[in-house]
């Protein structure tokens, strides 16, 4: 019954306060498929995925969300979206607690919360190491914590598919790590992911395939770049890509001066920064 | 003080004072939360076109109240709903407009003046009228049931609506709920506090409660405490000392926020303490697209709350 893509989207076009942002983006993603958006900055990367959600409409294209025209789409806790972000927090103070069982209101709906959603947030909570920080205040959690939160909130509905823009930006390594390993077990569980990076690092052993944008257009869509080698880097890091792609090398000036997570101190891992 | 209870209508001002000391906080929380703390003033200021529009057409000034707050808390989410770049201009018309239509239309009732009018906006113990409070017991209970009942799907929403809505929750009604909710609390809150200060109970009990606490949940709990207890102290105040409940009652609840603040200080230094290692607190990812990482020096990357969620 399942064997629709999780994700289609053809020939999407969208628009950000009157600029055209996408030019006709096609993006398929398998069920239990593994698919990581890369480009540069300003590539159009969070609206691709802003548009699979619906929080952008589409100009021009359709969106199938497994199999169904997003307009007649009801199952969301099929979907687990952990937005682009910088916290957590907001402004009255909430609970770690709080904030993941939010992402169960996919499976509760208006109803309240029931023994097996309490449940499944214990679960999401100790699978991202955080269970011990339940009580606390999101707003007193480092950045890497607070998306640990993020992502369990997103996996707290058990989603057949996780959309994750920028899960690794700004994270210390030690929540990189607890955040590869969370990642994998859902893969294994059989779960899609549509990953949004700026490089592979960690997570580069469970990505399937690598679609590159390049101002709002798809520059590459097949193998991720080679080993080691994030996207885009020096030229030498494109050699597994096709090299009459010209869209692809425009991005690549951009990189990774203007990259989001290049200023971070020291916690970030030692590999993972030119 | 037995005395004061035996008096019917001080006992309907207490009862009220009850309720608006619950209800206000209750839904002022997701305003606050949201970083619209302003708007119950705004549903305050149209709500007094409302108000004269009832002595005007000789109909319930509440219900009334009511009904034109409720709109105008509409027209507000749906501004809002919109964008930000013309919506600041949209409501700060929308209050004035309220404000002088109330002052205007009140000049066109029969048996209207300015009089009527100042118990609106500054409150009065003496108003509140046997019928009053009947309406006033039914909009508390709806509010109640409302602000308690869906707290966390409003928490979801206010906290993150673009997450919110791809839960698959009925994002914009809630919305919408929370905005007619908010107008109904106004005016459930108006005979006793005033429509001028009305956001004050609103948003300082919150703001009270919140220097102590670290779930959402605890805050609406502490913030309706809070809430209770000023509000009957400020209406005994004002009977005893024939001051005006409204302003006793903000008054009260600001110095309720000093001493929490002052309690804070301590309780916040032992909480650090224990939390040392959570020291690497910076800034992930800025909004792509915009200024480049590095422009924020380190220091000034710890996480805030105040820190915008859109991205
Ligand atoms: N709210 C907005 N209004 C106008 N333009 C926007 C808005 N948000 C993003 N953009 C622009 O759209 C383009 C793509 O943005 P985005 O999808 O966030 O890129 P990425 O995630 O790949 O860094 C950028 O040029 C950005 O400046
Ligand atoms: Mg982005």
């Amino acid at each position: 019954m399942t064997t629709a893509p999780a994700i289609s989207l053809h020939g999407a076009v969208a628009a950000l306060g009157g600029r055209p942002v996408l030019r006709g983006v096609d993006l398929t993603v398998q069920p239990g498929e593994v698919v990581a958006l890369l480009g540069a900055n300003g590539s159009g990367k969070s609206t691709t995925v802003r548009t699979v959600v619906g929080s952008v409409p589409l100009q021009r294209g359709t969106l199938e969300l497994f199999g169904t025209p997003y307009a007649r789409f009801r199952h969301w806790h099929r979907i687990g979206y952990v937005p682009q972000r910088t916290t957590a927090a907001s402004g009255v103070p909430a609970s770690v607690r709080e904030v993941v069982s939010a992402g169960r209101l996919s499976r509760h709906g208006l109803l309240p919360l029931r023994r097996r959603d309490r449940e499944a947030v214990d679960r999401a909570l100790s699978a991202v190491d955080m269970l011990d920080r339940a009580g606390d205040g999101v707003a007193d959690l480092s950045g890497g914590q607070q998306q640990r939160v993020l992502i369990a909130r997103a996996m707290v509905g058990e989603p057949d598919l996780l959309i994750m823009d920028e899960p690794m930006a700004g994270v210390d390594l030690a929540s990189q790590q607890v955040l590869a390993g969370t990642l994998q077990q859902e893969v294994a569980r059989g779960a899609a992911v549509l990953l949004v990076l700026h490089e592979l690092g960690p997570l580069e052993p469970l990505i399937d395939r690598a679609v590159v944008l390049s101002d709002g257009s798809v520059a590459h869509d097949g193998p991720p770049p080679p080993s080691g080698r994030g996207y885009p880097r020096q030229s030498a890091g494109l050699a597994g890509l096709p090299d009459d792609d010209p869209a692809l090398l425009t991005g690549q000036g951009c990189h990774p001066q203007a990259s989001d997570d290049h200023h971070r101190p020291r916690t970030t891992a030692p590999g993972l920064l030119p | 003080m037995t005395e004061m209870l035996t008096t019917d209508f001080m006992q309907r001002a207490l009862l009220a004072a009850v309720l608006i000391g619950i209800t206000a906080p209750a839904v002022g929380l997701y305003l606050v939360q949201r970083g619209q703390a302003i708007m119950g003033d705004g549903i305050g200021h149209v709500a007094l076109t409302g108000v004269s529009l009832g002595f005007l057409l000789n109909t319930s000034p509440v219900w009334m109240a009511t009904l034109v707050a409720a709109a105008g808390a509409v027209v507000m989410e749906l501004i809002r709903e919109r964008g930000r770049t013309r919506g600041d201009i949209a409501l700060a018309m929308l209050f004035y407009g309220g404000m002088a239509g109330g002052a205007l239309i009140i000049k066109l009732a029969p048996n209207g003046s300015m009089a009527n009018l100042t118990t609106y906006l500054w409150g009065s113990i003496l108003t509140v009228s046997a019928s009053d409070i009947v309406t006033v017991v039914v909009l508390a209970v709806l509010v109640v049931a409302i602000t308690v009942g869906l707290r966390r799907q409003l928490f979801a929403v206010c906290q993150d609506e673009e997450f919110a809505r791809v839960t698959g929750l009925p994002v914009r009604l809630l919305n919408l709920l929370l905005a007619v909710t908010a107008a109904v609390t106004v005016t459930v809150a108006m005979r006793v506090v005033g429509l001028l200060l009305v956001s004050a109970l609103m948003v300082v009990p919150v703001a009270a409660a919140q220097q102590v606490t670290r779930s959402f949940a605890a805050t609406q709990a502490l913030a309706v405490g809070i809430g209770v207890v000023v509000s009957l102290g400020g209406t005994t105040a004002s009977y005893y000392q024939d001051l005006p409940p409204g302003p006793t009652i903000v008054v009260l609840a600001m110095v309720l926020f000093g001493l929490i603040g002052l309690l804070a200080v301590p309780l916040a230094r032992r909480r650090h303490g224990s939390g040392a290692a959570a020291r690497d607190l910076r800034l992930p990812a800025p909004r792509s697209g915009s200024d480049p990482a590095g422009a924020v020096p380190d220091d000034e990357q710890r996480l805030s709350p105040g820190t915008s969620l859109a991205q």
